[in-house]
């Protein structure tokens, strides 16, 4: 079954290797992948989309992908352009990153009552793991739980090898916020970050609290 | 080995492996992935090529002659604007008869300025003498560089390999990056009989006067022309140690099909879905896909078209005030061998998507 996923971001906010990474996890688990970005004007704050093609065979299409079975939202000002939800369909997946709440944001999807709605706050949580409010590796975290198309071993290793070149405290901190983002759509698995602690993925699980 | 590449980064290593002696390039978006790649790969100390920084595309295009004619193995890189400022070089490439190998990451051409993908820039260049392919995929893109340098150096010509920018070159997809061995074997180390030598002097494109230059440029048209024979060999012989198709002409469901689409480049694998569903619905149109523009296969296009009673010709460049210059190349080729109506339909210029939709609405 071919997934689609498409990637809306704005420019310098990793839309681009958010939608590598996740070819890149998919890949891992022995998936047919196919990543692509759509530049607008290259410049930073600018609408930038990217799409990754999920499948068990061959993908030979390589048109901008209309109708996405998850669409995925960086940076919630762009909620402004409603063009950017075509393509919905009963079924799909949107998850999106904004302070809003779910309930807020649900509102704003009313038109399309089949689609569900998945939201998570990634910028308060990546400001306060990695210090800036790039959300790209939450929202992979997010992906991985919310699609089910790949774990969190996948996920840290791809974070691991794209953002390798940023030393291992940002591959750390980024895979940390990943299990953040992962773990906050997990109602079993609600972690407290251990003072001290530099690599929370792989925190022993004695140590980890479960919020009753 | 396979990878989960980026296009661009895919070339590069596969350069690298094909031993290039000096590779110089400017780099100019969509190919600027493939030259930074390049680089690096070089100040990582992974590669043996001398990487000579230019000014400009006119200077890269020069060092590469020169060095070409010095009697080294070279590789350049552009795309749009940089082709065109090529230019004056490419003829120069292609008349010193130099096995020059270059990417070129098709880009629309300016007025207005747009960076995205459509094939005007080499359809501009593709009276210059240079033998040009072009890959539908990554892994193609790939596999004719292979082709590409092995053929340049078997008859002394230049070779250019085409690739859709941000389609090809900005997609991330598994490709095999064949093996250094496999390499090495296929491509052994460049030998060449002709160079710049100061114990051996001699010269290249010296002045030719009235009396000669015709004889010259004809001899060169004959060349190009027949360069097929070894271009097809050699795409069988790349089969044959690699196991991966390469042909001039590709065909998908042409059996049986009335009306057929043929097309340049990536857009193939989206017009393969578009085929797909329109059969579904008991259409039969098939599918063709020029992998060899120059020189151009009349006869292969001949063979598939002249079954046909429609063929649209999906164009991504423009002879503007003439037409879609794939479908001239098309008419030439078919021209009082058969009767086939052809349709002239010009499609995503400066990058515009063409969905499968697009595609399955030019059959009308």
């Amino acid at each position: 079954m071919l997934k689609e996923v498409r990637i809306h971001g704005r420019g310098g906010q990793g839309a681009v290797t958010m939608a590598e990474m996740i070819a890149l996890c998919a890949y891992n688990s022995r998936k047919v992948v196919q990543a692509f970005p759509s530049f607008g004007v290259e410049r930073r704050g600018a609408p930038v989309e990217a799409y990754v093609r999920i499948s068990e065979k061959e993908i030979s299409r390589r048109d901008h992908i209309a109708n996405p079975d998850y669409l995925v939202i960086l940076d919630p000002t762009l909620l402004e352009n409603k063009g950017m939800l075509n393509g919905l369909d009963k079924g799909d997946m949107v998850l999106i990153n904004s302070s809003k709440g779910e309930d807020e944001i649900k509102k704003i999807f009313s038109i399309y009552p089949d689609v569900k709605i998945k939201c998570i706050d990634a910028v308060t949580l990546a400001i306060d793991i990695i210090g800036k409010p790039i959300v790209n590796t939450a929202l992979l975290g997010a992906f991985a739980f919310c699609t089910g198309i790949f774990d969190m071993k996948a996920v840290r290793a791809a974070i691991e090898e794209k953002l390798g070149d940023k030393g291992p405290e940002m591959v750390n901190k980024n895979i940390e916020l990943a299990q953040k983002a992962y773990d906050h759509f997990d109602p079993h698995k609600q972690f407290v970050v251990i003072p001290g602690e530099q690599h929370l993925a792989v925190v022993d699980e004695d140590k980890m609290v479960v919020d009753s | 080995m396979k990878k989960l590449l980026e296009g661009s980064q895919a070339i590069a290593q596969i350069i690298n492996r094909c031993k290039p002696g000096v590779v110089s390039a400017y780099p100019i978006t969509p190919q600027t992935h493939i030259v930074e790649d390049l680089a690096k790969l070089k100040a990582d100390g992974e590669a043996e090529y001398e990487f000579v920084r230019t000014e400009s595309e006119f200077a890269a295009a020069s060092v590469v002659l020169g060095a070409s004619a010095a009697g080294t193995r070279t590789y350049t890189a552009t795309t749009s604007q940089g082709l065109l400022l090529m230019l004056e070089v490419l003829y120069n490439i292609a008349g010193l008869e130099l096995p020059v190998v270059m990417t070129c990451a098709n880009r629309a051409v300016g007025a207005p300025i747009n960076i995205w993908n459509d094939q005007q820039d080499a359809m501009t260049v593709r009276d210059t003498g240079w033998i040009m392919l072009f890959a539908k995929n990554i892994q193609e893109a790939v596999d004719l560089h292979l082709v590409a340098y092995k053929v340049a150096e078997g008859i002394n010509q230049s070779v250019m390999v085409n690739m859709d920018g941000f389609y090809l070159t900005h997609t991330m997809e598994e490709v095999n990056i064949p093996e250094q061995t496999n390499v090495d074997r296929f491509l052994p180390k460049f030998k060449p009989v002709d160079f710049l030598d100061v114990k051996n002097p001699k010269t290249f494109g010296y002045l030719a006067t009235q009396k000669e230059y015709q004889e010259i440029r004809l001899q060169l048209h004959e060349k190009v022309k027949n360069s097929r024979s070894l271009i097809i060999k050699t795409m069988k012989d790349f089969k044959n140690s690699f196991g991966r198709t390469l042909e001039p002409v590709s065909t998908y469901k042409t059996a049986g099909a009335k009306t057929v689409y043929v097309c340049m480049g990536s857009i193939y694998g989206t017009a393969k879905i578009a085929v797909d569903e329109l059969r579904k619905s008991g259409k039969p149109v098939g599918l063709v896909a020029i992998n060899m523009f120059r020189p151009f296969p009349d006869k292969e296009i001949l063979a598939v078209l002249s079954k046909m009673k429609k063929v649209i010709v999906i164009n991504r460049a423009v002879s503007l005030g003439a037409e879609g210059i794939l479908t001239t190349e098309i008419k030439k080729a078919l021209y009082g061998k058969c009767k086939v109506k052809i349709a002239d339909e010009i499609v995503g210029l400066g990058g515009r998507n063409v969905s499968v939709e697009d595609i399955k609405n030019l059959l009308v």
